[in-house]
């Protein structure tokens, strides 16, 4: 059987994946309409060498204000998230958590703005709530996977809190811990983007720094958050954590107040699909649904898929291009410096930020998303895969240069390399679905539409059928990890690192 | 005191252990020899099993928490028997009532330096001597330990046993050291393929009758 070289499945599952992506490309409208791109390009740039910290209170008030939401939304996600891992074998947990999840944590502010309007409670909740999701089910694999030896030995006559607390917790904490401080970072890029829907975080400052071309302020603002996230593991302690905790609520207080009747509204009529509060017939229902469907949603999915499909396989090449940058088996400590620092800058950028500034530059189109996913993502694959091959030890006769990388190098990571691009899959169709509240027509467009038009039943079943698309996606991923055996297991979130593929 | 009627037992699916009948009494120091994958560890698990309550447990695999000291893994026997909140203070400030009992305890086995050592910094022998201090500081009617001295010398395990023995008034104890077992059981059960195919008073016995099981 073996006389016929035959190629692996990974190898056939990649070209399934490229050609899918390539047939998207029909599909995608890619151009650059701006007139002056790289003039634009250009000006955005020279802002970097200016950067301007003159109107330093503006700045620090935004700042502090994305200090603060982020860390009281995953504060208060970890300690819900933690209470459900508790629970997560029941069945309709899992089942709310993975719908939870699927909403980004734009759509929820979009939601909860509705409900609450610019009371801190939305951004709260908007971050607060898919991170208990995800914490709930991180956490709950974590106590899965742990080992249960030391459990075991405990009489069973032990209260059920005393013996999580001996025989579970102390060994598992590094795990709880890396995990969450990973998720902090993740909630800074949340609690920034937050902005661009108005909440006052960094997004805030920076939209409108953007659209009045002070690229300097942009700057400005940039570099500081990248400051605050390369510096997370210095003022992250524990001994000061209460005391950020305590601080921020007063920060994000702000004069708004909930209005009941607007909270009474939003669940009773706003949401309540216009057929049925009008008491139409069947028929005339059946025509709004199907209107909303065919217009809407319909094109939506097809662009949010046309996009995910293409900037996943985008992100892979970038990937590969990206991992020998850092991997000491390709560059000195120097240069690998160069690309340590490429790498950093790419990944912590929220691709939302990316996304927007490009789309500013080069109009709208889906090449601006495209490249700012593949950027955002091929730099974190590629941080991941670079940290990976640095533990290969090769033989002292081994090939070097272009050889030694598809010889030696990628064959031995081509497996770990899919797995974290699959993971990565639903958080891309995620992050697809919500730029288009930049103006790209996939399913966050109609959304974002929707509710411009105070459509709130139309904006509530679009954001349904996304988390739909993501669910199914995530599933889809699961089964071809399983199908392709990827490794997937605890260690992928025993250090910091390999979290990040994880979510 | 412990009485099995034709029990028969899995281990991973497979069955280990067949038609088993045990009868042993209060005061009695049992020690179960035999090949590995005889079947004595199964048996230990079948006994737990049937009488959970107070009885101490030294597994093979030790089961303590790697994070926790020594003292902390030890308390963990008396989990139990004190509030919630008491074990939670405890554990961030050891109690000094606690800390005293454990200590005597640590001394019989000669491990009073690594009180609070985490037990993930320890050798493998002191780990399996944390896994016997906890069953001590534990307490009750019954001690079943599957291999307790396995990993320590000669002279310690003299000491561990001895330990052991007078810690309880009923002893179970996996052991594949066959001089160890005459030396300090009054009773030998010997396991072949998850059979008991010898039950016999330890001075009846010599190191020589049992090779045959090996």
């Amino acid at each position: 059987m073996d006389s016929v070289y035959k190629h692996s499945p990974a190898w056939n599952v990649s070209w399934l994946f490229i050609f899918l992506a390539g047939f998207s490309l029909f599909f995608s409208d890619i151009e650059i309409i701006s007139l002056e791109p790289w003039q634009e390009l250009k000006r955005l740039f020279m802002g970097l060498l200016t950067p301007d910290w003159s109107n330093l209170s503006e700045i620090g008030e935004a700042f502090l204000q994305t200090l603060a939401f982020a860390i009281l939304g995953v504060a208060g996600g970890s300690f819900i998230g933690f209470l459900l891992a508790q629970i997560f074998h029941w069945r309709w947990i899992q089942i709310s958590c993975a719908f939870i999840r699927a909403i980004h944590e734009l759509f929820w502010a979009l939601i909860f703005l509705q409900i609450f309007g610019l009371h801190p409670l939305t951004g709260l909740l908007a971050i607060g709530l898919p991170y208990a999701a995800t914490f709930a089910k991180v956490y709950a694999e974590i106590l899965e996977e742990g080992d249960k030896s030391a459990l075991q030995a405990v009489s069973r006559d032990a209260s059920r809190i005393s013996t999580f607390f001996y025989a579970r917790l102390p060994d598992l904490w590094e795990h709880f811990k890396s995990y969450t401080s990973y998720r902090l970072e993740c909630g800074l890029r949340s609690s920034a983007i937050l902005g661009f829907v108005g909440l006052p975080t960094l997004g805030y400052t920076l939209s409108s720094a953007f659209m009045e071309g002070h690229y300097s302020v942009v700057w400005a603002l940039l570099l500081l958050f990248y400051l605050l996230i390369a510096t997370i593991r210095y003022w992250v302690r524990p001994a000061l954590l209460p005391l950020y905790i305590i601080a921020a609520p007063f920060i994000i207080a702000n004069d708004s107040t909930i209005s009941f009747d607007n909270v009474q509204r939003f669940f009773t009529e706003d949401i309540i699909p216009t057929p049925i509060m009008r008491g139409e017939s069947l028929s005339e229902s059946w025509h709004w649904l199907s209107d909303l469907l065919i217009n809407q949603a319909l094109p939506g999915i097809a662009n949010t898929v046309v996009l995910t499909q293409v900037a996943l396989v985008a992100s892979g090449i970038l990937t590969l291009l990206f991992f020998p940058l850092i991997s000491t088996h390709f560059f000195k400590p120097a240069g690998r410096t160069l690309g340590h620092v490429l790498l950093v800058i790419l990944r912590t950028t929220p691709e939302y930020i990316l996304a927007y500034i490009l789309l500013q530059l080069w109009g709208p189109s889906m090449l601006p998303a495209i490249v700012a996913l593949a950027l955002h993502n091929g730099a974190i694959i590629g941080h991941l895969i670079g940290r990976y091959s640095t533990e290969i030890q090769l033989r002292v006769d081994a090939s070097r240069g272009l050889n030694r990388y598809l010889y030696e190098l990628l064959p031995r990571l081509y497996g770990q390399f899919l797995a974290f691009l699959f993971y990565r899959w639903e958080i891309i169709m995620r992050e697809s679905a919500i730029l288009g509240i930049l103006g790209i027509a996939t399913l966050g467009f109609y959304i974002d539409s929707s509710i411009q038009e105070l459509h709130f039943d139309k904006a509530m079943i679009l954001i349904f059928i996304t988390a739909l698309l993501n669910v199914l996606v995530d599933t889809l991923s699961r089964y071809l990890r399983a199908k392709l055996r990827l490794r997937t297991n605890v260690d992928c979130r025993a250090s910091n690192d390999y979290c990040t593929a994880k979510e | 005191m412990i009485l099995l009627q034709s029990e028969t037992a899995s281990y991973q699916g497979v069955k280990t252990l067949h038609d088993i009948d045990l009868q042993v009494s209060e005061g009695e120091k049992l020690a179960l020899v035999g090949q590995s994958g005889s079947g004595k560890s199964t048996l230990i698990k079948l006994i737990y099993e049937h009488y959970p309550v107070n009885t101490a447990l030294v597994p093979q695999d030790y089961g303590l928490v790697n994070n926790l000291s020594v003292y902390h893994n030890v308390y963990i026997g008396c989990l139990e028997k004190h509030s919630t909140f008491y074990n939670l203070v405890n554990l961030v400030r050891p109690r000094p009532e606690q800390v005293e009992i454990v200590r005597t305890i640590l001394t019989g086995l000669q491990l009073e330096e690594y009180l609070f050592r985490p037990v993930g910094r320890l050798s493998g022998g002191q780990k399996q001597r944390v896994a016997v201090a906890r069953s001590l500081f534990q307490k009750g009617h019954l001690l079943l330990a599957d291999e307790p001295v396995s990993s320590v010398d000669e002279q310690q395990s003299r000491v561990v046993l001895k330990q052991m023995l007078n810690g309880f008034s009923t002893v179970v104890l996996a052991l594949h050291d066959i001089q160890l077992a005459l030396a300090f059981c009054d009773r030998i059960i010997g396991l072949e393929k998850g059979r008991i195919v010898l039950d016999s008073p330890a001075e009846a016995l010599t190191a020589k009758d049992l090779l045959s099981l090996y």
